[in-house]
């Protein structure tokens, strides 16, 4: 596989979210707005290109019968980055993030490709394959969010495009969050599968 | 009076899976079979509510006082995956039978992010120590309450036609989202 392969295989052929249907929880927790998607689709992104390096990077020292164990003090390390960095500049971001800041650590994704793909490759293509599939992420998300958040508040990004008063609050609410997540990935499977 | 208040809350109101979305992954996994959603809210009920003691003490006695609360992600983590694996061991001697009916489930919850995610909120709430356990068994009760409903709605499931593109996750989500719509109507039931 060529190396712009790696790096294209998240966006929409394996694309974690909609094919892989890993990482259910902060994709429907977070999307309530398409800048808290495109936030946490860039945290996740930010663990996922690192642990993925180290993790290809330190394969060959890490015993077979401690990897996951390994994996995840790695993967625990950098959400912890990631953490104190967004309390840091972005409060009110973090703020709206809450919990699932540091629940990136049991994202299934993350764990996936390390399992699946970085103890099993180079370096240089676990890196390609992390960007991938955090774009990948990012990119659902941020699709999920500014469907909601245009149908539940009207705006996109904050940007008004419908007026205050067609509103559907109930796209905000959490059961909004299934009935989206549900419909994209049924129409997923209408037009992308085979 | 508070403990009511933190049960409902936790149970119904703010229900773990239906409001909260923590632990989506067991939720549509083996939410198949009425037998297997019970087996697995055995199990997580368990393990929570002891995550939570354990954790609660870890952060107290030893984050607090070395003054490397920045740990907790690493700690907790670690100590939720360490107590699955010792109560299995435990399990496997001294109860069976117990063992027998949870057995493959005990692994999985390693990677259920509802109990790392209960034991933070716990901390960050600043329950003290019988109400985070409190809090914890409540939570967990409702993650069965919630896995249990949709096993029984989706055994009927299997029976009626399903458009081809909505088979599998779809409908799942659809449905949880009509159980989560219904939930709502908890809101406003304790203040």
């Amino acid at each position: 596989m060529s190396n712009l392969k790696y790096l294209t295989n998240g966006f929409i052929k394996e694309n974690p979210t909609l094919v892989l249907v890993l990482g259910t929880c902060p994709t429907l927790a977070v999307t309530t707005a398409a800048v808290n998607g495109l936030g946490m689709g860039a945290a996740t992104t930010f663990v996922l290109v690192f642990s993925n390096l180290f993790i290809a990077a330190l394969k060959n020292v890490i015993p077979n019968k401690v990897r996951i164990a390994a994996f995840v003090v790695i993967i625990a390390s950098f959400v912890t980055i990631v953490d104190l960095t967004m309390k840091a500049f972005t409060p009110g971001l973090y703020a709206a993030l809450g919990v699932f800041i540091p629940l990136i650590v049991v994202n299934c994704i993350i764990l996936g490709r390390a399992e699946a793909f970085a103890q099993k490759n180079k370096v240089f293509p676990a890196i390609l394959d992390g960007i991938g599939m955090g774009i990948g992420f990012t990119l659902a998300l941020t699709i999920m969010g500014s469907f909601r958040e245009l149908l539940g508040n009207g705006t996109i990004f904050n940007y008004r495009i419908l007026s205050e008063t067609s509103k559907i609050l109930v796209f905000i609410l959490p059961p909004g969050a299934f009935f989206t997540y549900g419909y994209m990935i049924a129409l997923r499977n209408k037009f992308l599968s085979k | 009076m508070e403990f009511i208040n933190v049960i409902i809350l936790a149970l119904f109101v703010n229900n773990v899976i239906l409001a909260q979305f923590l632990g989506i992954c067991p939720f549509l996994g083996v939410s198949n079979k009425v037998s297997t959603a019970v087996g697995m809210g055995a199990a997580v009920t368990f393990v929570m509510a002891l995550a939570n003691l354990v954790t609660y003490l870890i952060y107290f006695y030893i984050l607090i006082p070395l003054h490397i609360e920045f740990m907790q992600t690493i700690s907790f983590i670690l100590i939720i995956a360490f107590l699955v694996q010792v109560v299995e061991i435990i399990l496997k001697k001294a109860a069976p039978s117990l063992y027998q009916a949870l057995g493959i489930y005990l692994p999985l919850i390693t990677t259920n992010c509802a109990v790392l995610g209960i034991a933070i909120l716990a901390i960050m709430k600043n329950y003290n120590i019988v109400m985070s356990v409190v809090y914890a068994s409540a939570t967990a009760i409702g993650f069965t309450l919630a896995i249990v409903l949709m096993a029984g709605i989706r055994e009927q499931l299997e029976l009626t036609g399903i458009p081809k593109g909505m088979k599998g996750f779809p409908i799942s989500l659809i449905t949880a989202g009509l159980l989560s719509l219904a939930f709502m109507g908890f809101a406003g039931l304790v203040k």
